[in-house]
Formats: structure tokens, sequence, C-alpha cells
């Protein structure tokens, strides 16, 4: 794959405040026209990781490029070919939609801007609402406002910092065609979720906890590498059940579902022991596949072993 | 029960957690601590109503052993400290209307015969009277001086000379403010005061409402530069400005009466230097702020001192040298005196040229000081 076809491409992407490390020797390369899904607990550095490559934080350590331009010295050009939504609405609440929007196209220099206001309203279903104060609007047009002062210059590469938070699901729906739409169109797209369906709507994953890289590739590849055993219970008595499972050996998880609990391990064997002692004969145990969310838990405790 | 009286862990535990906040507040703590602290050593130390060691120029054309006593009785009197030995009239208006000077002297030829014939010799006094509480107390001095200070050179016959009146006749000229309005000292003074004020704390939350809102994250990542920023948040407020100079001018003019005899344009072109320097302290404040509560006490902590020990409310020449010090580095005590200077003085661009520099200075620091921490990037 030559360098030209990678719209992020880094190495070793460091990044400290004080003496903790926030971000540590990460590698990431995103394909253009990928959208990239990059999940982890709160307080992991995706943020972080995020700001160096929009050229707001300089990273301590590491190189590497973004869109072909060096993370450390071209950072001008950069911030001009990126489009960064960040996780708190950072618009003007005092302007109102057009006036947002127009203010960013200004400060970009965008070729024939009246029109491109008036398209991005459009494109946006903004247009009905373009005199309304940014400040009153509600969390699911605020989100479609601040994605379109991002898309405002045309930009190769989004950045989208937990845009969906506070959002209801038909909103995220629509926002996710939108996102589909823009990526078909050649733009690449980095996104940051705590929402799993979300995650599996993009078409790589990485998983980042306390500033380090623990997973990464296709939704089917995050999951196999995982080696995550798991099993669904139903039956009486699930609760004193859940009780004995934990903490037993090869136990790792246990996580109610409604009137079904999970059982997981990275030990089939250990954890097969296990149940089958704990188990009465009303249980009905079932092995099934691992989901995102039991992958992710279980990596997140595997670290907090590792550096808590 | 307890749920619906007062109780005291309840009231203890605000206590505490606002302990805990101001603790971490430091800002907030230090101006609490800092601005009595600064009013109690400027109200306490730095003002003084009755200003001393007044720099005077001497123009004594008289060698005699009268008039020699007479000089000496001044400096004595430690109100007035002679700089300046001079014989030219040119150059002793050029010292008064720069205001390097605060009094001349003038002793005439023959003072000592007139005395010693008893014909009661004029001396002329001119002052800088643009600042009335300036120059009051030294010329009430003069007039009691008078009276005393040839008691021992007129000996035997001579003592009759020891009149009511005084043996020698004092001409007060005071130049500028001949009738002692205080208005005409306060009113242009004012117009620095007000633009202080204000320009300052608009500018100081400017940034920090942007850091305060979120919305600086997002203005990072464009590409627009520091120097825009800053400049493009002075701008409009320049304007603001202006309309507040204009304002202050007309009440100046049709309701205190102030004279205005310099030329205005010259006076609006040195009030961009002015109005520039203010908002670029206030830009750096709020880049220097946490919050917009800090802004505004920063912003306060600026400004007492620019009321206080400007020349503003209390004589510039009345304070102590460190006071003198810290006056001279704020841009509202040049300009006080470049309005007063124009208004009241008539001066001209070659006068106000010595008040010009520093706050062309200021300018400079404050801006630079306030890209530079304006940081590009968040770390």
């Amino acid at each position: 794959m030559s360098a030209t076809d990678l719209a992020i491409d880094v190495t070793g992407v460091t990044k400290r405040f004080g003496d903790k490390t926030v971000v540590n020797a990460i590698d990431l390369s995103v394909r253009r026209g990928e959208i990239y899904g990059f999940l982890g607990p709160n307080g992991s550095g995706k943020t972080t990781f995020i700001r160096m490559l929009c050229g707001l934080l300089t990273p301590d350590g590491g190189s590497g490029t973004c869109l072909g331009y060096d993370l450390r010295t071209q950072q001008a050009e950069i911030k001009r070919h990126v489009g960064y939504m960040t996780q708190k609405f950072s618009y003007y609440e005092d302007l109102s939609i057009r006036e947002n929007l127009d203010f960013i196209a200004r400060i970009y220099a965008v070729p024939d801007r009246p029109a491109a206001v008036q398209h991005s309203l459009e494109r946006l279903g903004l247009q009905n609402r373009s005199h309304q104060l940014a400040g009153q609007l509600s969390g699911g047009w605020k989100q479609r406002l601040a994605l379109a002062a991002c898309l405002i210059h045309s930009p190769q590469l989004l950045l989208l910092d937990e845009p969906t938070a506070g959002v209801d699901p038909k909103a995220r729906r629509e926002f996710w065609d939108e996102i589909h739409q823009l990526a078909a169109d050649g733009l690449t797209v980095l996104i940051t979720t705590h929402y799993m369906d979300e995650a599996e709507r993009c078409h790589r994953l990485a998983y980042l906890a306390y500033g380090n890289l623990l997973a990464r590739g296709t939704l089917a590849e995050v999951l196999a590498a995982a080696h995550l055993t798991t099993w669904s219970v139903s039956g009486p008595g699930l609760r004193a059940l859940a009780a004995r499972l934990r903490g037993q050996p090869g136990v790792e998880q246990v996580v109610a579902f409604g009137t079904m609990l999970h059982v997981s391990g990275h030990d089939a064997a250990l954890l097969d022991a296990t149940r089958t002692a704990a188990s009465d004969p009303d249980h009905e145990w079932k092995k099934i596949n691992a989901g995102l969310e039991d992958v992710f838990i279980s990596l997140m405790d595997a670290a907090k072993d590792n550096f808590a | 029960m307890s749920e619906r009286r007062f109780t005291f862990h309840r009231l203890w535990a605000i206590v505490l957690k606002e302990f805990i906040q101001m603790k971490r507040d430091r800002v907030t703590f230090a101006m609490m601590v800092g601005i009595p602290l600064l009013q109690l050593l400027m109200f306490g130390y730095a003002i003084n109503s009755d200003p001393r060691h007044l720099p005077t120029a001497l123009r004594c054309a008289d060698q005699g052993p009268f008039a020699r006593t007479f000089i000496q009785a001044m400096r004595t009197s430690d109100y007035f400290v002679i700089v300046q030995d001079t014989a030219s009239e040119a150059e002793v208006q050029r010292l008064l209307q720069v205001g390097d000077v605060q009094f001349v002297i003038n002793i005439p030829a023959d003072f000592s015969r007139q005395l010693l014939r008893g014909e009661r010799p004029s001396v002329l006094i001119e002052a800088d009277a643009t600042d009335p509480a300036a120059t009051g107390p030294a010329l009430a001095a003069v007039n009691a001086l008078a009276g005393s200070i040839f008691n021992r050179d007129l000996p035997g016959p001579l003592a009759k000379l020891h009149g009511k009146a005084g043996p020698v006749d004092f001409r007060i000229h005071a130049h500028y403010n001949p009738e002692n309005i205080t208005q005409y000292n306060v009113v242009p003074g004012l117009m620095g005061v007000v633009l202080t004020m204000t320009m300052v704390i608009i500018t100081a939350l400017a940034i920090t409402r942007e850091r305060e809102r979120g919305t600086m994250e997002n203005l990072l990542a464009t590409p627009v530069r520091p120097f825009e920023v800053m400049v493009g948040k002075i701008l409009p407020y320049i304007a603001v400005g202006y309309i507040q100079v204009t304002l202050i001018l007309i009440a100046a003019r049709f309701l205190f009466h102030v004279p205005m005899v310099g030329s205005l344009p010259l006076l609006y072109t040195v009030a961009l230097l002015f109005i520039g320097a203010n908002l670029a302290v206030g830009i750096t404040f709020s880049t220097l702020a946490q919050n917009q509560l800090q802004a505004v006490q920063m912003a306060f902590f600026f400004f007492l001192p620019s009321i206080l020990l400007s020349g503003f409310m209390f004589p510039f020449r009345g304070m102590p040298p460190w006071a003198q010090v810290v006056g001279s580095c704020l841009p509202n005590t040049h300009f006080l005196r470049i309005v007063r200077g124009i208004l009241l003085k008539g001066n001209g661009f070659a006068e106000i040229t010595p008040e010009l520099w520093p706050l062309l200075l200021f300018l400079t620091v404050a801006m630079s000081v306030g890209v530079k921490r304006y940081r590009q990037t968040l770390d």
C-alpha cells in the first residue's frame, strides 16, 4: 500500500502531561475513504490522540503524517484540510446557525461563501432553522450544526470526538447514514464512540485503554483476536448463581442481560470446569459468540491489571 | 425531621466545601488578599495631598544677599526643588508646557535694592495650575515664608520693613487653569480612567469567554493565527473607545466648560495608542485567567493603580519615588498628561512626545506578551 493511500499514518505517537503518559506509543494507519472507530473507556487518551492528529497538540514522541502532512512541522496545513468536531459543542451559542457557518466559512476562506453556507444548510436540513440561535437548539440539532460547520471547508479527513453522545437513536441513525455517504464520496472519518452498535458500523476499529492501543482490525478480527469464551445461562436463581461464579477460577465477567446471564473467560477449559461445578440442573447453558462489549470489557480489565 | 430543620453538619459541609474551592481558586484568593493590601499601600503611603519637592525653574536677575536668602528659604521649605537655573523666557515657557517644572520663580534685577528701600519688590511665581491640588499648598507656603525669612537680614533700623503686608510682593500667575477649577483637571483625566476601566474589562473577558464556553478548542483547530484573533477582538472595541472619548469631550465642553486649547484631531490620534494599549492588556489578562471572574478581577487589579497612581485622583508629584515609578509604568499616567496638555495647555505634537513613547512601548510589550501567551496549541 503506498503512503498516499493513507489518510493517517503514525508510529510511536506519545503524549505526556507532567509525569503522566496519556498516549503511549501508538501506531495507527487509516486508509483514505475509511470509517475508523476509536473506542476505549473515559480518560483512555482518545481525545488527546485526536488533538495531536489535528494539530492542536504536539506529540512528545513518535512521528507520522496526517493527509501526508507532518504531525510536528505542518500543523497549519493539517488544520486547513481536517474537520474536527469536538466532544463538547464548541460553536457560538449567541450566534445563529447561519452566522456560525458563515464565521467558519470566512475563517477557512471558502470560495463563494454564501453558496457554500446555503449548500451546507440544505444538505443537513437546517435551512428552516438558519436564523435560530445555536444556544437554543436541542442536542441533535447542535450535532447537525457542528457537523455542517466542520464540513464547510470540504476537508479530506473528519475527526469526530463522541459526536453522538446524548443524541436520540433516530438522529444517531441519520447521522451515521450521513457519515457513510461522506465516506462513499471519499472522505476519511475517524470517530470515537462508546456505543457498540456504532462501533459495528465502522470499517475498522481500534481499542484504547490507559493510553495503550490494545486491539485493532475489523470487527471480526477484533472478536477473533480476543479468544474469549462466553456462555449464556437462563433459569431460576440467576442472582445467586452470579454471586457463586464471581471470582471463581476462569470466570472473568458475569453480566446480566435481561433474563439471562453472560459468563465469559479466556481459559475455556477452566471456565467450563467452574461453571459445571457451580451449576444447577435447572440452569440451561448455551455457548454463544462473545460480543464486542464483552471483548472490550475484558480488554479493559486486563489493561487495569497491567497499568493500575 | 432533621431534613427540614437547620443543621450544623450540613452548614459545616458547605463551609468546608467553600474553603476547598477557595483554596483551589488561587487567583481569586490572591486578589482577595492583594486588593486590600494594594489599597492600603496606596492610600497609606503613596497618596499625599500636600505634595512637596516640586520641580522649579529659577530666573534670578539679582545677585544680592536678599535674593540668595530668599532662594535658600524656598529650598528649605521643602516645597521647591530648583532643577533649572535659566535665564531665557522661551526656555521657561517650554519647561512649563512640557510639564518638566511645576513653578517658575522670577526674581527681578533690583530685588535687593527695592527691598532695602522698602518698595516691596515683586516676585513673579508662575505655576502650572492644571492640577490645583498640586500647586495650592506650595503657594500657600510661599506667602507664609515671605513674612519671616528676612527677619534676620533686616535688623535694627531696617526692622520697620517687617510690615504687615510683608517686605516682598508675590505675584502668582497660575497658568492653564487660572481660576483653579478642579473640573478642568478632573474631567480630561476621566477620559483615561473610563477608557482604562472599560477597555481592559471588555477584552479581558473576550478570550476567557471562548475558553470557558469551549469555543476556543474549535478556534484553535482552524487555521486562524493568534495575531488575527487578538487584533480581531481589539478592533471592534477601538470603535467603542472612540465613542467614549467623544462623549467625554462633549460633556467636558458643554457641561463642565473645560477649555479646549489644543488640537482635537491630535487628541483623537493619540487616543488610538492609549485605547490599543488597554485592549492589549485586557487580551493578555484573558490569556492568563482561567475563567471570566478571574479576568474581571485582574482587570480591577490593573484599574486600581491606574486611577490612584496615575495623577488622576492625587497629584503625581505628591507621591513618593517608588509610587511615581509604578505610576510611570501605567499608560493612564502618560495619557492623562497628554489629554490635559492638549486640552488645557494647547500642547502640540512636539510637547507630547515625551509622553508618547512610553505609551508606544507599553502597547508593544502588552501586545507581544498577549500573542505569546495565546497558545496556538493546547500544550
